[in-house]
């Protein structure tokens, strides 16, 4: 499998690998994993005032394709509201990093991790400070 | 004698159609169709009847495989009774399940990085421990239980055993070769 250089660079430099203490304020954990390939995804957003996403982590356990797919998306939810997070699509974490039709997979496990955090986040904070944002806005 | 393709797997055998198969009875079920269909009983028939041989020889064949290995019959079974087993689609498991996931994995990670072939020798215990335990469930579900929700789940679950343990023989290789390490992403640690 030949792999694009944006897989290999977050491959061998992941970023925003860790996790953050669980009773950590503002803190929610998305956990998904694919049955076919066995890969396991944890991904962590801490939102702070306004229901900006201030920082994330992950922890995958998968090929490079799944590792650089949740690396990347740690990097592009730092800075959105949950809103925004939530429109990050497969399609483009696929297209960033030239990902081949069979590891499309990999991407769509990033999105639904994202999507999972933020579920997290809504059911333990319920929509407070997001709705406090819009109303801002 | 021609194929008949509306045949399920476990009709072609002569089989009930259930997910309690008995291995010897599946045994003498394959040998008993591949000896009435081999092809080298129709090395001396007609080009058509050598095909239509091979035809049935590639089905029995198909159907022996599927109903020998316990996954693929379970997946056989469900997709027989409508149901899908989301295996390349649903990616929300169990936080429970998928966090034990994590710990097996990272677990893999700490005995190949202390290189500790013990460790990962007694974590495969464990799994397979797990996974008799799902195969009983499995057995439950698709038997008296008829809960296809609950097998397809289980369809999936034990597809993570299959590749955790691929992840401990990788590691007990590498350990056998001199090799160790992990990936920086999988052998960090957290917080938690």
């Amino acid at each position: 499998m030949a792999y694009s250089e944006k897989v290999i660079d977050h491959y061998e430099h992941p970023r925003n690998v860790g996790s953050f203490a669980k009773d950590e304020d503002g803190v929610a954990t998305g956990m998904v994993g694919a049955p076919a390939c066995g890969d396991v995804m944890k991904l962590q957003i801490k939102v702070g005032a306004g229901g900006v996403i201030e920082d994330a982590k992950f922890k995958t356990y998968g090929c490079g394709s799944a590792i650089a797919s949740s690396s990347l998306v740690t990097e592009w939810v730092k800075g959105k509201t949950l809103d925004e997070a939530a429109g990050i699509r497969n399609t483009q974490i696929a297209e960033e990093l030239a990902l081949p039709p069979v590891k499309i997979h990999c991407s769509i496990l990033a999105e639904d991790a994202i999507k999972a955090a933020i579920a997290d986040y809504r059911k333990k904070y319920g929509e407070g400070e997001d709705a406090a944002k819009k109303a801002a806005d | 004698m021609k194929p008949d393709f509306t045949r399920n797997h476990f009709e072609l055998l002569g089989l009930p159609v259930s997910y309690a198969v008995d291995a010897a009875a599946l045994d003498r079920a394959y040998r008993d169709l591949q000896g009435r269909v081999h092809p080298d009983r129709f090395a001396a028939s007609g080009e058509a009847e050598r095909r239509v041989a091979m035809q049935w020889a590639t089905r029995a064949n198909e159907a022996y495989r599927t109903l020998r290995n316990p996954i693929d019959r379970a997946r056989y079974l469900l997709a027989l009774k409508g149901y899908d087993t989301g295996e390349e689609s649903n990616t929300a498991m169990p936080p429970d399940f998928l966090m034990q996931q994590m710990e097996w994995r990272e677990a893999v990670a700490e005995g190949r990085a202390a290189r500790d072939p013990a460790a990962l020798e007694r974590l495969r215990g464990e799994i397979e421990d797990s996974r008799a335990e799902m195969h009983a469930l499995l057995a439950r579900a698709l038997g008296g239980d008829r809960n296809y929700d609950a097998g397809c789940s289980l369809v999936r679950k034990l597809r993570f055993l299959d590749r955790i343990e691929a992840e401990i023989d990788d590691a007990l290789e590498a350990l056998a070769e001199g090799a160790g390490g992990a990936h920086p992403a999988t052998s960090l640690k957290g917080h938690d």
